[in-house]
C-alpha cells in the first residue's frame, strides 16, 4: 500500500512538471468552457429544451477530460516509459507489476477528477452553471465512464512502442472522437448520419450517460451497457496484449 | 560455502534465435562472480533470468532459494539490479529517485549516504535527463544498492565512467562484497573482470565455454594463447578470453 502511494505520488509530481500534460489534461477543458461560455452564455434557450449553452456543454467537457487523460495521457506516458526502459527498471524492483501500471492509471484518474472539479467550480462562478439535482448519479456516471474509457485507452497503452507512435495514434483516435461524440460540439448541431456513426464511439455514450445524469433524466441504461462492455473488453484485451518492452 | 544462485540447464529462445542453451553455473555467497562474453553471447538474457525478468524456456534458476519468476517481488526485496537499457523518467530528480526506490524495500539502506558515496551530492536536485552518462551510471549503481541487497547484479558496471571513476567504483564494489553482498558482474572489460572477480564464467553463443577463477582460466587457455604483445610478461585474461571464445567458434 505504501509502495503504491509512493509511486502514485511520484507520478503525480512528474505529471505536474510536464507543461504539455498540464495543459491538455487539466486546462484544455477550462479553455473550452471560457471560450464557448463567453460566446454563447448560459441563458435558458428553447432550442436546447430550456437549458443554457454551458449547462448542455459541461457534460461533454467532462467526457473530454476523461478522454484526454485516458486516450492521450495514459498511452503516451506508458509508451514513453516502455521505450526508454523505465518500465524495465521498475520491474527490477520489488514492486508488483500491477502497482507500476496502477500508479499510471491512478494519476490519470486524479488529474481527471481535479480537472472536472475545476471545470464545475469555474462554470458555477462565471456562468451560473446549473448543478445536478442528484449529484450521486452524476458521480456514478462519471466513475463508470472513467473506468470504461481508461480501459479503452489502456489497449493503446499496452502496445504502442514509443512516445512518437503513441502521440500520433492517440491524436487520430482522440480528435474525431471528441468532435463526433458530441463532447466538443453540442450533438444537435451534428447531422443525423454523423450522429448514427458516432454511436460506434464509446465517448458518445459517455456524453449521453453524463448528460442524462446531469439534466435529471437519470441513468441511461443503454449507455451504461455499452460502456460496461467496453470496460470488460478493454481490460481483457489489455491483459493479453500488454508489453513491458 | 553456500550457493546463493544456482542455474541449471537454462535455455531461452526469442523466436528462432537461441539466446542461451543448457547453461549451468552456481554462484557462492560473498563472491564477485563475473559473467563475460562477446556481444550477443547471452549475458543479458542470463542475468535477466536471474532477476526474474525473463521466463526460461527450460531449466531451473534458484536465487536465495527462490524461483525468480514465481517469487519475483519477494526475491527482489533481497536482490538489487543495475540493468542495461533501463532509464528513469526525465523529470525525476536524483534524490527523488533514491527516496522512491528506498521506499519500495522493507529494509533499505540509507539513501542519503549512497548519494555521498556515489558522488552525487552536487547533483541531488538535478533531473535525470540533465545527468551525464557517468552520473546516470553512478545513480543506477546506487539504486541497485538502495535496498541493501544480499545479491546485486551489475550489468556493464563501469560503462560510461572515466578511468578514475572506474577504479573508484571497483574499490567500492569490493567494499560491497566485503560487507557480505554477493556481486554478479556482467562485463566485457577484461581488466575489470581480471582485477575484480573472484570467479567468472565465459559465455559464448549461449553456452558456457569456461568457468573458474581468472588465474585458472588464463592457465587453462595458455597453450592456445598467442599474446598480442610479445613483451607481455604473462598472458592476460583478454588473451585467454580470445582463445576460449575462438575455440568455441571453431567448434
Amino acid at each position: 500500500m505504501t509502495q503504491a502511494w509512493n509511486m502514485t505520488k511520484t507520478e503525480l509530481k512528474l505529471l505536474l512538471r510536464d507543461p504539455m500534460a498540464v495543459f491538455f489534461t487539466l486546462l484544455f477543458p477550462l479553455m473550452m468552457l471560457f471560450l464557448f461560455g463567453s460566446i454563447f452564455g448560459n441563458e435558458p434557450d428553447p432550442d436546447l429544451g430550456g437549458r443554457g449553452s454551458v449547462d448542455v456543454s459541461v457534460p461533454g467537457y467532462i467526457a473530454i477530460i476523461i478522454a484526454t487523460n485516458a486516450i492521450m495521457g495514459l498511452p503516451i506516458n506508458l509508451a514513453t516509459y516502455r521505450a526508454g526502459g523505465v518500465l524495465r527498471r521498475f520491474r527490477a524492483t520489488p514492486l508488483r507489476p500491477a502497482v507500476v501500471i496502477g500508479a499510471q492509471v491512478a494519476v490519470g484518474l486524479v488529474f481527471a477528477a481535479l480537472s472536472s472539479i475545476l471545470l464545475v467550480i469555474a462554470g458555477r462562478i462565471f456562468f451560473d452553471l446549473h448543478l445536478p439535482a442528484d449529484p450521486a448519479v452524476v458521480v456514478g456516471a462519471i466513475l463508470l465512464s472513467g473506468a470504461s474509457i481508461f480501459a479503452f485507452g489502456f489497449i493503446l497503452a499496452s502496445v504502442l512502442p514509443n512516445a512518437r507512435t503513441a502521440q500520433s495514434v492517440a491524436m487520430v483516435v482522440f480528435f474525431p472522437m471528441m468532435f463526433l461524440s458530441g463532447a466538443a460540439l453540442p450533438r444537435h448541431l451534428l447531422s443525423g448520419t454523423i450522429q448514427d456513426v458516432a454511436q460506434a464511439l464509446p465517448l458518445t455514450h459517455v456524453v449521453t450517460l453524463v448528460d442524462d445524469a446531469w439534466s435529471g433524466a437519470g441513468w441511461n441504461v443503454g449507455a451504461m451497457l455499452v460502456l460496461s462492455i467496453v470496460m470488460v473488453a478493454g481490460v481483457a484485451l489489455s491483459a493479453r496484449l500488454f508489453r513491458w518492452e | 560455502m553456500d550457493d546463493v544462485i544456482e542455474v541449471s540447464g537454462l535455455r531461452k529462445t526469442y523466436g528462432s534465435l537461441v539466446a542461451v542453451d543448457d547453461l549451468s553455473f552456481s554462484i557462492r555467497a560473498g563472491e564477485i562472480f563475473g559473467v563475460l562474453g562477446p556481444n550477443g553471447a547471452g549475458k543479458t538474457t542470463t542475468v535477466e533470468s536471474i532477476a526474474g525478468l525473463r521466463r526460461p524456456d527450460a531449466g531451473t534458476v534458484r536465487v536465495l532459494g527462490l524461483d525468480p519468476v514465481a517469487d519475483g517481488p519477494t526475491l527482489r526485496q533481497r536482490l538489487g539490479v543495475q540493468l542495461q537499457q533501463a532509464t528513469l523518467p526525465d523529470r525525476l530528480k536524483v534524490w527523488e529517485a533514491l527516496e522512491l526506490f528506498a521506499s519500495l524495500y522493507e529494509a533499505p539502506a540509507d539513501w542519503r549516504r549512497l548519494i555521498e558515496q556515489w558522488d552525487l551530492t552536487e547533483k541531488r536536485n538535478a533531473t535525470f535527463a540533465s545527468l551525464s552518462g557517468g552520473q546516470r551510471q553512478r545513480l543506477f549503481i546506487a539504486l541497485a544498492l538502495v535496498g541493501d541487497p544480499e545479491v546485486v547484479i551489475l550489468d556493464e558496471l563501469t560503462s560510461g565512467l572515466d578511468p578514475q571513476a572506474r577504479r573508484d567504483t571497483w574499490e567500492m564494489i569490493r567494499a560491497v562484497r566485503d560487507a557480505g553482498t554477493t556481486v554478479v558482474l556482467v562485463t566485457h572489460f577484461m581488466d575489470e573482470a581480471e582485477r575484480l572477480c573472484d570467479r567468472l564464467a565465459i559465455i559464448d553463443g549461449g553456452r558456457i565455454v569456461a568457468q573458474g577463477p581468472p588465474r585458472d582460466l588464463i592457465a587453462l587457455a595458455e597453450h592456445d594463447i598467442h599474446p598480442h604483445d610479445v613483451r607481455a610478461a604473462r598472458p592476460s585474461l583478454e588473451d585467454a578470453f580470445l582463445a576460449l571464445t575462438a575455440r568455441q567458434r571453431r567448434n
